[in-house]
C-alpha cells in the first residue's frame, strides 16, 4: 500500500513527457523527477534554481544547493542566466511549486501567515516561485490537503495562479500557462476555463466528501471523477529502495 | 599590488557601523569566517543585502548587527525557519528589523542594474501578485517597444561585497567553479569587494586558466586566505556541506539560551577562524573533506 507521499510522487511523476526540461526543487518534486527518469522519461532534463542544468545527483540534495547537483551535470549557470535566459527567456517546460496556503485560483502563499506588516508566522518568501510561476509553461502545485492550506483567500499571494485580485493572466499578459495541477494527499485538481480548480481524480478509498472537508472553499468536482492510478510493487520498490532509501521525504 | 591582509584587518577596514553589505553564496561559497568577525568586531547598524540570507545572516541578526535586511528567501534551506529573523518580525516582537523584500529574480536584477551602471533593470515579473504591492521600490514602466508594462527595480550598490572563492592570487583575481550564485553581479555592483580564498596561488596558477576567473582583481580592494571560512556551507572540490549542521541548527536557533550559547562558544569565544575550527575538531572536517573529482584542462593555445 502506498503511502500519501508515495502517490503523490507517482503521480506527479505521470504529468512528467520525456524530454520535458524541468525547474525542479528539493522533496517530493526531486523525487517524482527521479522516478519520471527512471521509468518512463529517460530524457527528462532537471534544472535547479541554483544553476545547475541536466543535474543526475547521484544523492537526494537537502537543500537546492547541494554539490551533488554541480558533479556530472551538463552545465552549471550563474542566477542572472537561470532567471534570465532560462525562466524569463522561455526555456523552461514545467515548474514545481507548493507553499503554505492556496487558493481556489491556484495562488500561492509562502511569504506570511497573518497581516503583512504584521505577521503571525513569517515565512521564507518568494525565492525563485514567483518567477516560476510566471513563466513556467506548465505549472505543478503539490501541497497535502487542510483547511488551514486549502482557503478561501491566501493571505499573501507570492505566486500568482490564474486569477489574482480579479485580474486574469490573459488581462494581465503573463506569458507562462500557469498552474495545470494541483497534486495532493488525497486526489487531484486540474483547472477549468476560469482558472478555477475542479477535483477530477481521487485516490483509492477516498472520498469526494473527504475532499471537500479537509479544502476550504466550495468545490467544484469534476461530473466525472476519476479514481489515480496506484503505484505498483516494482515502482514502489524503485521509490523505497533506489530513489529515497533513507526514507528523507517518503 | 599584494592585496593580502587578515580577516580582521579587511572587515576594520571595511565594514562600518551603518554601512550596507553582502556576504554573497548561493549555499555554496558562504564565507561564514566573515559573518562571525563582523559580529566579533560589534559592527551594527548594518543594512544586510543577500538573495538568501541564510544561518550567518540569522547570527548577524541575532547578535544585534543588522538594522535592515534587503532578501528574497530567507530560511534554513531544505530544513527550516532562521528564527533570529521570526523573532524579530512576527507578531508579539519585542525588537523588529525592517525588511525589504523581493524575489530572486528582483533583488538579482538590483545587481544587474548596479552592475551595468544602470539606474534601474526592468523584468517580466510580478503581474497579478502582492510582492509588488509590498515593496514601494518595484515600479513599472512601459516599453518604448513593444507599449507592454515591464516591472523595473532600481540599481543597488552595496557598500561592501564579501565573496568567497576557491582560488585567488594576492591581487584578487578569483577563480570559482561549481555553483556561481550571483557572486560576479554583486562584485560589479558594489562599491569595495573583499574576496576570501580557500587557497592563495601564484598569478600563473590563474592566467593558465582565465576563464575560471569570476570576478577580475582590479575590482578587489582586499584579499583574506581562510581556508575552511565557509563551514558549515561548502566548496566545490574541498569540502562538502555539512548537513548535520544546518539540521541541528533548527533545534538550537529556536532556543534563544541555546543560540546565545553558540555564539559564545564558536563566535565570541574564539579569536578567529582558526579558533572556530580548532573547536569544530578534525573530525568533523575530516568527514566533510571532499572526494577527488579532477577535470582534465583544456588547451589555451593558438
Amino acid at each position: 500500500m502506498a503511502s500519501a507521499s508515495e502517490r503523490m510522487a507517482f503521480r506527479a511523476a505521470q504529468e512528467l513527457r520525456d524530454g520535458d526540461v524541468v525547474f525542479v526543487g528539493i522533496g517530493l518534486p526531486n523525487l517524482a523527477c527521479n522516478l519520471a527518469r527512471a521509468t518512463h522519461a529517460p530524457g527528462l532534463c532537471m534544472i535547479y534554481e541554483s544553476g545547475a542544468i541536466g543535474a543526475i545527483p547521484e544523492r537526494l540534495p537537502v537543500s537546492i544547493g547541494d554539490p551533488s547537483l554541480v558533479t556530472d551535470s551538463l552545465a552549471v549557470v550563474s542566477q542572472a542566466e537561470v532567471f534570465q535566459c532560462l525562466l524569463q527567456g522561455g526555456r523552461i517546460e514545467v515548474g514545481f511549486l507548493g507553499g503554505a496556503q492556496v487558493d481556489r485560483w491556484g495562488n500561492i502563499n509562502t511569504t506570511v501567515v497573518g497581516p503583512y506588516e504584521n505577521p503571525k508566522v513569517r515565512l521564507p518568501g518568494s525565492g525563485g516561485a514567483c518567477e516560476i510561476a510566471v513563466h513556467a509553461r506548465r505549472l505543478l502545485l503539490m501541497m497535502r490537503m487542510s483547511r488551514r492550506a486549502f482557503v478561501e483567500r491566501c493571505d499573501f499571494i507570492t505566486s500568482p495562479g490564474h486569477r489574482m485580485h480579479g485580474k486574469s493572466r490573459a488581462e494581465l499578459g503573463m506569458p507562462g500557462g500557469g498552474p495545470a495541477r494541483l497534486i495532493t494527499d488525497l486526489g487531484v485538481l486540474a483547472f477549468d476555463e476560469t482558472g478555477e480548480a475542479v477535483l477530477t481524480e481521487v485516490y483509492p478509498g477516498v472520498t469526494p466528501e473527504e475532499v471537500q472537508a479537509a479544502c476550504g472553499w466550495p468545490l467544484k468536482v469534476a461530473a466525472r471523477l476519476e479514481t489515480s492510478a496506484s503505484p505498483d510493487a516494482e515502482t514502489l520498490r524503485l521509490l523505497r529502495e533506489r530513489l529515497d532509501p533513507q526514507g528523507l521525504h517518503l | 599590488m599584494d592585496k593580502r591582509c587578515s580577516m580582521k584587518e579587511a572587515i576594520a577596514a571595511s565594514v562600518k557601523t551603518g554601512c550596507s553589505l553582502v556576504i554573497d553564496g548561493f549555499t555554496h561559497l558562504i564565507c561564514f569566517a566573515a559573518g562571525h568577525e563582523i559580529i566579533r568586531q560589534g559592527v551594527r547598524d548594518l543594512t544586510a543585502i543577500r538573495l538568501t540570507p541564510d544561518l550567518v545572516y540569522d547570527q548577524l541578526i541575532e547578535a544585534g548587527c543588522v538594522k535592515r535586511l534587503v532578501f528574497s528567501w530567507a530560511g534554513n534551506p531544505g530544513v527550516g525557519s532562521l528564527h533570529a529573523l521570526r523573532r524579530r518580525s512576527e507578531a508579539g516582537a519585542s525588537s523588529r528589523i525592517a525588511l525589504e523584500e523581493y524575489s530572486h529574480f528582483g533583488l538579482l536584477s538590483r545587481f544587474l542594474a548596479a552592475s551595468a551602471g544602470l539606474p534601474f533593470w526592468p523584468l517580466d515579473n510580478y503581474a497579478g501578485g502582492d510582492i509588488a504591492r509590498a515593496n514601494p521600490e518595484i515600479k513599472t514602466v512601459q516599453c518604448p517597444y513593444t507599449g507592454r508594462t515591464l516591472a523595473t527595480v532600481p540599481a543597488l550598490h552595496p557598500d561592501v561585497a564579501i565573496l568567497h572563492c576557491q582560488r585567488a592570487d594576492q591581487e584578487g583575481n578569483a577563480q570559482v567553479w561549481g555553483l556561481l550564485g550571483s557572486q560576479k553581479e554583486v562584485a560589479f555592483a558594489a562599491r569595495r569587494v573583499i574576496v576570501v580564498a580557500e587557497e592563495i596561488v601564484p598569478t600563473e596558477v590563474i592566467r593558465k586558466d582565465p576563464n575560471r576567473t569570476l570576478v577580475p582583481g582590479i575590482i578587489v580592494s582586499h584579499v583574506v586566505h581562510e581556508p575552511w571560512g565557509c563551514h558549515p556551507s561548502f566548496v566545490q572540490g574541498f569540502h562538502d556541506r555539512d548537513n548535520e549542521f544546518y539540521v541541528a541548527w533548527e533545534e538550537i536557533s529556536r532556543s534563544p539560551e541555546r543560540y546565545a550559547a553558540y555564539l559564545d562558544a564558536f563566535v565570541y569565544g574564539v579569536e578567529d577562524r582558526k579558533g572556530y575550527l580548532a573547536k569544530l575538531g578534525a573530525g568533523v572536517m575530516d568527514r566533510l573533506r571532499a572526494k577527488p573529482r579532477v577535470c582534465a584542462g583544456v588547451d589555451y593555445g593558438y
